[in-house]
């Protein structure tokens, strides 16, 4: 036993691929099966690795689901910011440079609206729930814009380190309702064309959401929603310890 | 070759994602603004323009397609990697602070996809 999860800690990206085929082929099996493919197995497979991250984080105590389990911990890698945004690029083969130009100025639109409108709806959930000091409020709701911009901004305007962990919370919790969500508003909102999905991912604004979100919707959507997402947690660090935190403290003091 | 389709992708990547820190540190802001954008938008003409000269063969497109259909596996990978306990356990404000953001931007979307398609110029 020890002589095999020392092998597997050592092969761990090579074991990670191994476990995300076996729980892709299920889940293709439970979409077949189960929903008959009303629900995309990508979808399955997604919200499956969520669930996994839960029981992982609850098992090993650590804050990096499942990877923090020692067998597990090529997930860290294979499902790391590096792979990510590398698979991520190469999705851009399939997009349209005439859809993109055409974007320009409602992407730029969008990013903007998705930073403040998310920054406003966390402020105000803050205010409901009896927070009243500038440096609190905004970082909830700079939390609200995606679980990066919470800490940066907190650290920034310092906050104590329960409301950085809030604001952080509130981000994950953004993202996961972006990834589980979407799939099944697609078709309210109208997200089935790049050109929606771009002002989507500019909206939305999380990175891992949106490009989840997506892949479980349509994957053909992926690279328009990551293209604008890409500028809204830096554009967001940008914008909520400066000119949103002035905003804050001239209508609530501090 | 494939490894070039891998090379190129690692290219775009790598520049892109250095203009997004160079665009942070320009702007005072402790992170990669917009480095994933910078590199699809590289890899899109690079890979055109490639095609025009015709050096992009078939083996070396599929060094690229191959991270393509990894996509997906590397996402479901990422969610389990979340700090799902940490959402789960912070409570109703965590929750509520995530979820309502997310409802206003939802109800925003058809309104700027008929703002922008109606100037449009076709």
């Amino acid at each position: 036993m020890e002589i095999i999860v020392k092998f597997l800690e050592k092969n761990g990206l090579v074991f990670a691929f191994l476990v995300v085929g076996l729980i892709i082929y299920l889940s293709g099996i439970i979409s077949d099966k189960l929903t008959r493919r009303k629900i995309p197995a990508s979808a399955i497979a997604i919200l499956a690795g969520l669930v996994i991250a839960y029981f992982g984080g609850v098992y090993s105590g650590g804050e990096k689901g499942i990877a923090d389990v020692k067998i597990f911990s090529g997930f860290g890698m294979l499902g790391g910011s590096m792979f990510r945004d590398f698979a991520i690029v190469s999705t851009a083969m399939g997009a349209s440079f005439l859809v993109l130009r055409r974007t320009g100025w409602v992407g730029a639109l969008s990013l903007f609206l998705g930073i403040v409108l998310s920054f406003l709806g966390g402020v105000s959930v803050a205010l409901i729930w009896g927070y009243r000091d500038t440096i609190s409020l905004t970082t909830i709701g700079a939390g609200a814009c995606t679980y990066i911009v919470g800490p940066v901004t907190g650290a920034a305007i310092g906050a104590s380190s329960d409301v950085i962990a809030l604001s952080i919370a509130a981000g994950v919790v953004k993202a996961i309702t972006v990834t589980i969500g979407t799939p099944f508003v697609a078709k309210y909102i109208g997200l089935d064309n790049p050109h929606t999905a771009l002002i989507y991912g500019g909206l939305m604004g999380t990175t891992s959401g949106v490009t989840a979100g997506l892949a479980a919707t349509d994957p053909k959507l992926v690279p328009y929603g990551a293209l604008t997402a890409t500028f809204y947690t830096g554009l967001g660090c940008l914008a909520c310890p400066s000119i949103l935190y002035l905003l804050m403290r001239f209508m609530f003091g501090g | 070759m494939i490894i070039y389709g891998v090379a190129i992708l690692a290219f775009c990547y790598i520049i892109g994602q250095l203009i997004g820190e160079f665009l942070g540190k320009l702007i005072g802001v402790d992170a990669n603004v917009g480095g994933v954008g910078f590199a699809m938008l590289l890899l899109i003409f690079l890979s055109d323009w490639l095609h025009k000269k015709g050096y992009f063969d078939k083996s070396t497109e599929n060094g690229i397609l191959f991270w393509n259909q990894m996509y997906i596996p590397i996402v479901v990978a990422m969610s389990a990697i979340q700090n799902v306990k940490v959402a789960v356990s912070s409570g109703l404000i965590a929750i509520l602070a995530g979820i309502v953001p997310v409802v206003i931007c939802l109800l925003t979307i058809p309104l700027l996809a008929k703002l922008s398609k109606n100037t449009k110029p076709n």
